[in-house]
């Protein structure tokens, strides 16, 4: 099921707050998930699992180092879904 | 019919789809038993997610095996569930990154400790606080799960000597508890990519000792195969097996160079 960027975002940011506590609002395109928004590996994992099942995506494993941003998460759900 | 019909299976150790404990989960529910899953604090969730994942959903309670008030409650946390258990998966271990990658020679007994208790001595924990779930009369078979602690590995460090202490005490488990047909035994699994073995430092060195030294080829995105194992060893085929270490390795122990 396709997906808007926006859509993605504003899903995803919900997500981060709910596995990691970070607050939605701080979620952006640019912001870094460990640099910026301190999430931890094992957070990254939960973050990864839930999106696949909030997005109806698979995010394999050797894709989730490359998603460094905010905005390479979002993406990739949208190219996925599509 | 299942070769694990009417078992009663406790798995530990589910955090992803990429899990030993989750293909042993799985491969369990697809033999006939019916499987309990269990976690801990910050994981707990995310077990709960990957057990939605299963052929059939499993229950997942909580136990930190360092935890004595969650050991003594598991037996009746187990029974929320299931009647009882024929069978416990042991997949547990972690040590300190200060213990892995390198710096065994200056590691502190401290960051050691973490890793023998959570990695080992769990061992004997999880299969005392199970033991009332056993039937006294058919016993139980526990699996844990192991990697080679013969040799020195790189970058392992003192999780190896962990290792070394869990197959020790899978050992003297296997003695002690033999009498009521308990049957205790290691799976010691090649290389496989795992959340946990991601944490490693260097884990890239175990996969190209494996391409050079497996005799039968290894694929370090399987963890089917130790799987299979594992529920081999919960089935009434390994009626007389026990302080075993089954290497589900692809040979490399039994190889030279």
């Amino acid at each position: 099921m396709a997906h808007s960027a926006e859509e993605v975002l504003a899903g995803l940011a919900g997500i981060v707050e709910e596995v990691a506590g970070i607050p939605a609002s701080s979620v952006l395109m640019d912001k870094s998930f460990t640099d910026d928004l301190d999430v931890d590996s094992l957070s990254m994992v939960e973050v990864v699992v839930a999106a696949e099942e909030k997005f109806g995506v698979k995010i394999p494993d050797d894709e989730v180092k490359n998603l460094v941003t905010v905005g390479d998460a979002v993406n990739y759900i949208v190219k996925a879904g599509l | 019919m299942g070769i694990l019909e009417g078992k009663r299976i406790l798995v530990t150790g589910v955090l992803t789809e990429a899990s030993i404990a989750f293909h042993v989960a799985r491969l369990a529910q697809a033999e006939g038993a019916q499987v309990v899953l269990s976690s801990y604090g910050r994981v707990f969730r995310l077990t709960e997610r990957i057990a939605a994942r299963l052929p059939e959903s499993a229950p997942v309670i909580e136990l930190d095996v360092t935890s004595n008030d969650d050991l003594a409650a598991l037996a009746e946390r187990v029974k929320e569930h299931v009647d009882g258990l024929d069978g416990v998966l042991h997949s547990i271990a972690f040590a300190p990154e200060a213990a892995l990658g390198g710096n065994f020679l200056n590691t502190e007994w401290a960051d050691v400790a973490t890793a023998i208790q959570v990695s080992a001595y769990s061992l004997k924990s999880l299969t005392m606080a199970c033991r009332p779930l056993f039937d006294p009369q058919k016993g139980a078979s526990i699996v844990g799960l192991d990697f080679d602690a013969t040799v020195a590995w790189p970058k392992y460090d003192w999780m190896g000597v962990a290792k070394a202490a869990l197959e020790s005490c899978a050992r003297y488990l296997a003695r002690d508890l033999g009498h009521e047909d308990i049957r205790v035994n290691l799976i010691a699994a090649g290389p496989l990519k795992t959340l946990a073995a991601k944490s490693i430092p260097g884990f890239e060195e175990f996969e190209n000792l494996w391409d050079h030294r497996a005799a039968l080829r290894w694929d370090v995105s399987d963890p089917e195969p130790a799987a299979r194992a594992a529920v081999a060893l919960f089935s009434d085929w390994f009626p007389k097996t026990t302080g075993e270490i089954i290497h589900v390795d692809g040979g490399v122990h039994a190889i030279g160079g």
